[in-house]
């Protein structure tokens, strides 16, 4: 999905300017005309040694290729921009990304894609807690296993789960759509795991092969919300 | 917020680096709330039969100091050297430690006594970690491992007292970063127990609470699995012991940690980007603790 072009890389390093700099020349980028012209500036950012908030806020056509370790919101609120760790990141990479690809090479920590309404976000290995919690329409790919409470009142989207789910599951889901190839350690409340049909198959294998990874569709289970929790149960009020 | 810090040195032959990499870890944490910090030390047993006590007297002068390890002297039979620095003071003493700790405590109600034990040193202040770091050499010090916290006090008073690590008992001291929601009922079983508290601080009943496990005969592992079950709230809790650090969340890990491990060391922190600085960094293995599971390193 990287794109060809003919501009100059540039460079930037964050040993020796601030994230601040950083993120205010990606702002000042020019961006429609860029799209137009189909060629997208690539900026490689070295050093990040962890620093929160990098490249967040993007709204315009660019290539950031971050050569390290990312610490909290890296990517967050993406628009248009690929965005691409060779590292891991921290607690809410991409979180309210809107579109655009964030891909991580290493693991996330918690809340990777929260409140995510459009794009994709890949991991090729784990995240932590609370993955796509809260997600609105994006995608998220996890290449490794989830940590718990993941999807956690996930709105709309698709979540892909290489490996395994741990405990919570799903909990209070509502229509984003959950597959998970390895074990699932527990589900919660409301999630239910319901048959792969060809065009859930089909979901999961453009995916993976959005994501770059590996993977048989029809390994993966899908689950999605039972819809038991949508509307108060006027029988169930003596119990309060 | 708060920010926690650990660092295990694996190899002898690099403790006298352990200051120099914890320090930066703890400053850069300071970003988490620098309202006070504190950090205890361990490095080799002091001898049989003595203790290390560690002291803090606001406003203290030389002759301060002087004039109390003058009167402790006076009073017991035993060996005692105090080395100050400002108002903090290690003092290093074959007089039985409860009889020690109780003068020290009749001398002046601005006196605190920070922690006991053959192994850990323990510092704490009010202000940035930056502030304690410069004050008390704290990139000097050498020995096996630390244990630090920066804090953003939310739930009591900032004062030295209020600061973490928490100590009770010999050579065990604790750090959170969290909230306890039941501190004050734990408070009130210790306390019918004859167990006597220093602050309202809610990390002090989780300390005082451990430590009672301990001295009622629990292994660490058996203190905490019952700690899992009594303390409620958000907690990260590191714990350092003359010969362990350990570390463990609570079910729903809200609060952060991070480890990394290679041959040389076992670093730990609520962040990443505060281990960034620690040698062959890029090629140990970093991980997230899972909830609810102990993670144990010995010296």
């Amino acid at each position: 999905m990287d794109r060809v072009n003919t501009l100059p890389v540039v460079d930037w390093d964050l040993a020796a300017v601030s994230v601040r700099e950083l993120n205010q020349f990606l702002h000042d980028l020019p961006g429609s005309e860029r799209e137009a012209t189909g060629e997208w500036p690539t900026i490689r950012v070295h050093n990040p040694a962890g620093q929160h908030s990098i490249a967040v806020g993007l709204q315009v056509p660019v290539q950031v290729e971050v050569l390290g370790d990312g610490g909290y919101f890296l990517a967050g609120m993406n628009q248009h921009a690929l965005v691409t760790v060779h590292g891991n990141v921290g607690w809410s990479v991409a979180e309210n990304i809107m579109s655009g690809r964030v891909h991580v090479k290493g693991c996330a920590s918690e809340c990777a894609g929260a409140s995510g309404q459009g794009g994709l976000i890949v991991i090729e290995k784990d995240t932590s807690s609370r993955c796509g919690i809260s997600m609105k329409g994006c995608d998220i790919v996890v290449g490794g296993s989830v940590g718990h409470m993941s999807a956690f009142m996930a709105q709309a989207g698709t979540l892909v789960v290489c490996g395994d789910a741990a405990a919570g599951l799903g909990d209070s889901l509502y229509e984003a759509t959950i597959y998970v190839q390895g074990l699932i350690h527990g589900l919660g409340a409301d999630a239910r795991e319901e048959p792969m049909t060809s065009a859930d198959c089909e979901r999961v294998a453009t995916l993976l092969s959005r994501a770059g990874l590996p993977g048989d569709p029809k390994q993966f289970k899908r689950i999605a919300s039972a819809r038991s929790l949508y509307h108060w149960h006027a029988d169930a009020a003596n119990e309060y | 917020m708060c920010g926690i810090v650990g660092l295990l040195i694996k190899a002898d032959a690099l403790r006298g680096r352990l200051g120099e990499w914890s320090a930066p870890m703890l400053d850069c944490m300071g970003d988490r709330g620098a309202d006070s910090a504190g950090m205890a030390v361990f490095a080799d047993d002091c001898g049989t039969g003595a203790r290390r006590i560690s002291l803090f007297l606001t406003n203290a002068t030389p002759n301060d100091w002087e004039s109390l390890i003058a009167n402790l002297t006076d009073a017991f039979e035993g060996d005692a050297e105090l080395f100050a620095r400002g108002p903090h003071a290690t003092l290093k003493t074959t007089i039985e430690p409860a009889q020690a700790v109780a003068f020290l405590r009749e001398q002046s109600s601005q006196l605190r006594i920070l922690g006991v034990g053959r192994s850990m040193e323990v510092y704490k202040d009010v202000g940035h970690p930056r502030t304690l770091i410069e004050r008390y050499g704290l990139r000097e010090v050498s020995g096996s491992h630390v244990v630090g916290h920066t804090r953003m006090a939310t739930e009591s008073a900032v004062s030295v007292a209020h600061s973490h690590p928490f100590t009770a008992g010999e050579d065990f001291c604790l750090v959170h970063n969290g909230s306890l929601s039941n501190p004050y009922s734990i408070r009130r079983r210790l306390e019918r127990k004859g167990i006597a508290f220093e602050t309202d601080n809610d990390t002090e009943a989780a300390c005082r609470f451990l430590q009672w496990r301990l001295q009622s005969g629990d292994t660490l592992e058996a203190a905490i699995e019952k700690g899992f079950e009594e303390l409620d709230g958000f907690y990260t809790l590191l714990i350092g012991t003359a010969t362990r650090l350990v570390l463990v969340r609570d079910p729903f890990a809200c609060k952060p940690a991070v480890a990394a491990e290679t041959d040389d060391y076992v670093a730990i922190s609520s962040e990443y980007r505060s281990l960034a600085h620690l040698p062959g960094i890029r090629d140990a293995h970093v991980f997230e603790p899972a909830p609810e599971r102990i993670y144990s390193w010995t010296v």
